[in-house]
């Protein structure tokens, strides 16, 4: 058995410090030689490698230039903190997504995820502790550790992960194929086609940003599913809102173009959580304001998992609605047609659109047909296999080791294009074999041998 | 009728003279015994030394200030630098040698080793005194008293012989088996385990029909893998490549029934990479050749090494089986291949020493240890060698780590995983093998042999003066400014990119598709200063620029494993006391009883959770 010596305490380490959940504000913490400068690339506000320790700083995290949260920074620099290294703490808003969306940029820049107990750990290696509240931490961190590795189990039963097991063993044989033609090349041995191990290298890269990306979208689903509410200035969109939270929220008025920022809020219908987000209005306008608005509701659009589209009964024409509707067919994000004001509706129109199928009427205004839309929801939203329960921390470790991997594997691909040697291209290999048996299960160089006396004849 | 000694060595192979000589050129006086003056330094399986990962040893143990290289190159017939179409990490020097000058230089250097003193007998046992081992008995009934005492006995402790349906106790062909030693260590504790390997027949060279065959030569310009300036080869023998068939094998096949590795007699398991000729057609039956190496075993005389037709068949089977050979037709047998089993003791007992656990001041080496191979068992004298002559001068352990050397995984795996098989070195083996190349090994050791005073003050200055030459030539290439004009035809010819803007020559050797002989061709001015450097310093400085990508990366991960093998554990700790361990790791922990939290973490079993624990439990 190998372990990869991540423990060293060279690394900057990240993890949520405050209790899972949602609350009003939740802390994260970094420990290490880089928390400050990890910190400092994503902070905007002070410079915070020019500050004392045990001083705090208001500011925005960002990443990609988008703020995630504004946020509090507070600096302890070593050996004046808990684990007595460098160590920022960052208290930002307590929603379950922000602290992940905070975590994935910390590790993006150079973090690497906290293990169970791992600060403890450090403070008690750098002497912050004596041996009697070490020994009551070591229960805990043992608890932690099945935890763990209890909904690790419970990831691995879902079809992606196999297929990265069944590649993982592919990139095994490749990877003995190539231990072979080092160790034993004076011999009558076959050598690994590189075309092959390419074309696998991308099989796997393609697998893995699959698991990285349901894993955002597991979390999207986990932190609320993003549904939003579009339509024409006008149409009642801030109303339905309003029907659904069943509080007044949005600003509602009937001047067209009210709303020209987007007003989040949660609303759990049969114990999915739903985030809605209500939009300006759809239309060409000639107001900048508004215009960046309605700039902002079609980029909210693309990153919905689910967009209802309210049309006035009152006010439209089916050729605005027909068109509508094709514009949003094109996105090919699941939408739903939402017709308001049925009290008041155009006869005429009633009658184009009877033509049409899978029209829901209501009246927002009214709170008329509210549960039904409510169905009408969660059976757009196709939650398939989708567990709870899963912890957060336990998907970022894995997309931590998803990344590390995918790394690696991009350094193979880029050895294969230089024509490098067995030996280089075997060091890049056994990174990626590392990070992918930190998701499912171990790998020491003793598979490998195993492998190449099992398959091949070798031996004078 | 003998002095005490600070340290007999029991057994005069690779690791006992390895472990003799070390010990005496620090200072200790030696005792080497062995049954047989006529046959130190044997080489009983095949007339070679080095290879792929091999010859990386025999480099260190030269760096460290052992005898194997100069040996090994005093009596070289053939040198090949093997896997030069790799990287420079699986660049592999291999000599052939002659198998009776090999034997004969290690006994001349063992004789001007002032400190060693010899005696040909067998030793039948160890006093020990309080768990501290203080001398050997001989079979005589002699007592030789000794500070320490080093057991490289080999495949002599209850060596038994099979050919075919016969067996026969010996520890080689033609020489006896030793007893006393095996059942001794099993009342004192120690456990034990059988273990086989085999060799193949000899034949008369000059029987062989070589046009059937194909030669390979030495290459045109021989390396060696001493340091220091050993003779150059002047001129080489080839040895020759031919291959089985399926009328060879149909013939091997009914001699099966009669196949002492078939039927069950041989209870020791074999080493799954160098098996016998009739595992191969039976465990790969749908190959319909395998390939044989055909060595000369020395300058004059006639005997052939059959490499690759290892074999415990009946004597009459081997040879029919032979003649359906191509080349090998009329071939006349010398001596029939056979297989031997011997005792052995699994390694986990040991301490990164290779001092035994159980009694102070006892060391093992060699293939009692598991291991298989003269580099493997050379290797592990050497560092016993040193370690116990420490121990008597109550000197710090002196412990290579897997990122220093071959030396350093090949002992940390056998302490910590043990071993079931013969244990043999590969590079999969190492995880820094970009780091432990043939090529640094002077560089990665000799400093530290010098400080033990093992490796002599010359090697430590031509160190130095390498490590400077690189540098200098380093700075150079750096500073060597050239200009797109000059130069864009040339890199043209190279089929390489054009320059757009001046620039540090450097920059082209980081090209994979440029070496540093080409830098030559493309700037006149550099090809003046290469003329003042020697190929090994050019060799050098081309791998440390174009490769220091791989190789700091393998730095870092190394400087990880470092920090957790800084973290000592106190001497008989307890872990039954740590309720959260595993039962596992709790039991492998308390047998193993690693020194440090990195060594724990490689034992098989413990987890990484387990270590958790450990750290927060011993941290300090």
């Amino acid at each position: 058995m190998n372990v990869n010596p991540t423990n060293a305490k060279e690394d900057t380490i990240v993890a949520l410090s405050t209790a899972q959940g949602v609350g009003a504000i939740a802390v994260i913490r970094l420990s290490g030689p880089s928390a400050i400068s990890i910190t400092n690339k994503v902070f905007k506000g002070k410079d915070l490698e020019k500050e004392g320790s045990h001083t705090l700083h208001f500011g925005t995290i960002r990443d990609e230039g988008k703020v995630i949260d504004e946020v509090v920074v507070s600096l302890f620099v070593a050996p004046h903190s808990f684990t007595k290294e460098d160590v920022t703490e960052i208290s930002c808003h307590g929603s379950p997504y922000i602290v992940q969306r905070l975590i994935q940029v910390f590790l993006k820049h150079g973090a690497r995820l906290a293990k169970p107990g791992e600060f403890t750990q450090r403070a008690f290696l750098h002497g912050a502790f004596d041996l009697a509240q070490a020994e009551a931490v070591a229960d805990l961190i043992n608890a932690d550790t099945e935890a763990a590795h209890q909904a690790a189990l419970n990831q691995m039963r879902g079809g992606f992960s196999e297929r990265i097991q069944a590649l993982r063993q592919e990139l095994i044989h490749f990877a003995s194929m190539i231990e072979l033609e080092l160790d034993f090349g004076e011999e009558d041995v076959e050598f690994a086609d590189r075309g092959d191990l390419k074309a696998l290298i991308e099989q796997l890269l393609e697998a893995i940003n699959g698991l990285v990306n349901s894993f955002d979208l597991g979390n999207v689903i986990k932190n609320g599913v993003p549904t939003v509410i579009a339509g024409k200035p006008n149409a009642g969109k801030s109303t339905l809102l309003n029907a659904l939270l069943n509080e007044e929220k949005a600003i509602v008025s009937n001047i067209p173009g009210t709303t020209r920022d987007f007003i989040e809020d949660e609303v759990t219908i049969g114990g999915i959580n739903f985030r809605f987000i209500d939009t300006a209005g759809l239309r060409e306008t000639t107001d900048t304001i508004e215009a960046i608005g309605v700039k902002r509701t079609q980029e909210q659009m693309q990153k919905a998992s689910l967009i209802i589209y309210m049309f006035d009964l009152a006010e439209d024409t089916i050729v605005e609605v027909n068109r509508e509707i094709n514009q949003l067919e094109n996105l090919g994000i699941p939408f739903l047609k939402v017709a308001n004001k049925m009290d008041v509706a155009q006869p005429e129109l009633k009658a184009a659109l009877e033509k049409m199928e899978g029209i829901t009427y209501i009246s927002a205004g009214n709170k008329e047909n509210i549960e039904g839309l409510k169905e009408k929801i969660l059976e757009a939203v196709n939650l398939g296999n989708f567990k709870t329960g899963d912890t957060v921390v336990t998907n970022l470790r894995h997309y931590d080791s998803l990344l590390r991997s995918r790394n690696a594997l991009n350094d193979v691909l880029a050895g294969l294009g230089n024509n490098i040697t067995g030996d280089f291209l075997a060091m890049d290999i056994r990174q990626a074999l590392h990070h992918l048996g930190e998701i499912t299960g171990e790998i020491t160089t003793d598979d490998l041998l195993t492998n190449i006396f099992s398959k091949f004849c070798i031996g004078k | 009728m003998f002095p005490e000694y600070d340290i007999v060595v029991v057994g005069a192979g690779h690791a006992g003279c390895e472990a003799a000589a070390a010990a005496a050129n620090m200072g200790s006086k030696v005792l080497l015994a062995t049954m047989n003056m006529n046959t130190i330094a044997q080489m009983s399986c095949n007339p070679a030394m080095g290879g792929v990962a091999k010859g990386q040893i025999i480099r260190e143990i030269d760096a460290l200030g052992g005898y194997s290289g100069i040996i090994s190159d005093k009596s070289t017939i053939q040198f090949r630098m093997l896997n030069k179409s790799k990287g420079p990490a699986m660049w592999s020097p291999r000599t052939q040698n002659d198998r009776m000058r090999f034997a004969e230089e290690w006994r001349l250097a063992l004789e001007r080793t002032p400190k060693v003193d010899f005696w040909q007998e067998m030793i039948t046992g160890l006093l020990i005194e309080k768990d501290r081992v203080v001398g050997v008995k001989t079979s005589l009934g002699i007592k030789i008293m000794s500070k320490a005492v080093i057991l490289t006995n080999g495949t002599f402790l209850n060596g038994l012989i099979h050919i075919g349906e016969k067996q026969f106790g010996g520890g080689r062909s033609g020489e006896k088996a030793a007893k006393g030693i095996t059942e001794e260590l099993i009342a004192l504790g120690f456990e034990s385990g059988r273990m086989k390997t085999g060799t193949p027949p000899r034949v008369d060279g000059r029987s062989l029909d070589y046009s059937k065959m194909e030669e390979q030569p030495g290459d045109k310009e021989p390396g060696r893998f001493s340091y220091l300036d050993t003779p150059k080869l002047k001129e080489q023998r080839s040895c020759f490549i031919t291959y089985t068939n399926n009328e060879v094998h149909s013939t091997l096949e009914q001699g099966f029934d009669r196949s002492p590795m078939f039927n069950g007699r041989i209870k020791g398991l074999g080493p799954r990479y160098c098996p016998s000729i009739e595992d191969k057609i039976n465990r790969f039956a749908e190959r319909d050749r395998h390939q044989i190496f055909v060595e000369p075993e020395g300058w004059d005389t006639v005997e052939i090494y059959v490499n690759g037709f290892s074999t415990s068949l009946p004597e009459d089977i081997q040879y029919a089986a032979m003649k359906r050979i191509p080349g090998f037709e009329k071939a006349k047998m010398f001596r029939p291949g056979y297989a031997i089993e011997y005792d052995y003791f699994p390694p986990t007992q040991l301490q990164l020493t290779l001092e035994t656990k159980l009694i102070d001041n006892l060391y093992f080496a060699g293939q009692i240890n598991g291991t298989t191979g003269y580099e493997e068992a050379a290797c592990q004298g050497l560092m016993a060698g040193i370690n116990a002559h420490h121990k008597t001068r109550e000197i710090d352990p002196f412990v290579l780590k897997r990122s220093d050397a071959y030396i350093g995984v090949l002992i940390d795996d056998l302490i910590n995983k043990g071993t079931d098989e013969p244990y043999r070195m590969f590079t999969s083996r190492a995880e820094f093998r970009i780091l432990l190349r043939q090529d640094n090994a002077d560089i990665r050791l000799t400093p530290l042999g010098h400080e033990i005073g093992l490796a002599s003050t010359e090697r430590l200055q031509r160190v130095e003066a390498k490590n400077h030459k690189v540098k200098e030539l380093t700075h150079t290439l750096a500073t060597r400014k050239i200009i797109p004009k000059e130069v864009n035809e040339v890199l043209g010819h190279l089929q390489t990119a054009s320059l757009k803007e001046k620039a540090p020559i450097i920059n082209l050797l980081k090209r994979p598709e440029i070496n540093i002989q080409q830098l030559a061709e493309v700037d006149s001015v550099t090809q003046k200063h290469f003329e003042t450097y020697s190929k090994e310093i050019l060799d050098q400085t081309e791998i440390q620029i174009k490769y220091a990508n791989y190789i700091d990366k393998e730095k870092q991960l190394a400087q990880k494993m470092e920090s957790l093998d800084s973290f000592k554990i106190k001497k008989g700790f307890d872990y039954d006391e740590l309720k959260a361990l595993s039962s596992e790791a709790k039991e492998k922990l308390n047998q193993i009883k690693p020194q440090t939290i990195g060594q724990a973490s490689r034992i098989s079993g413990v987890s990484p959770a387990d270590i958790s624990i450990l750290m927060v439990y011993l941290g300090k």
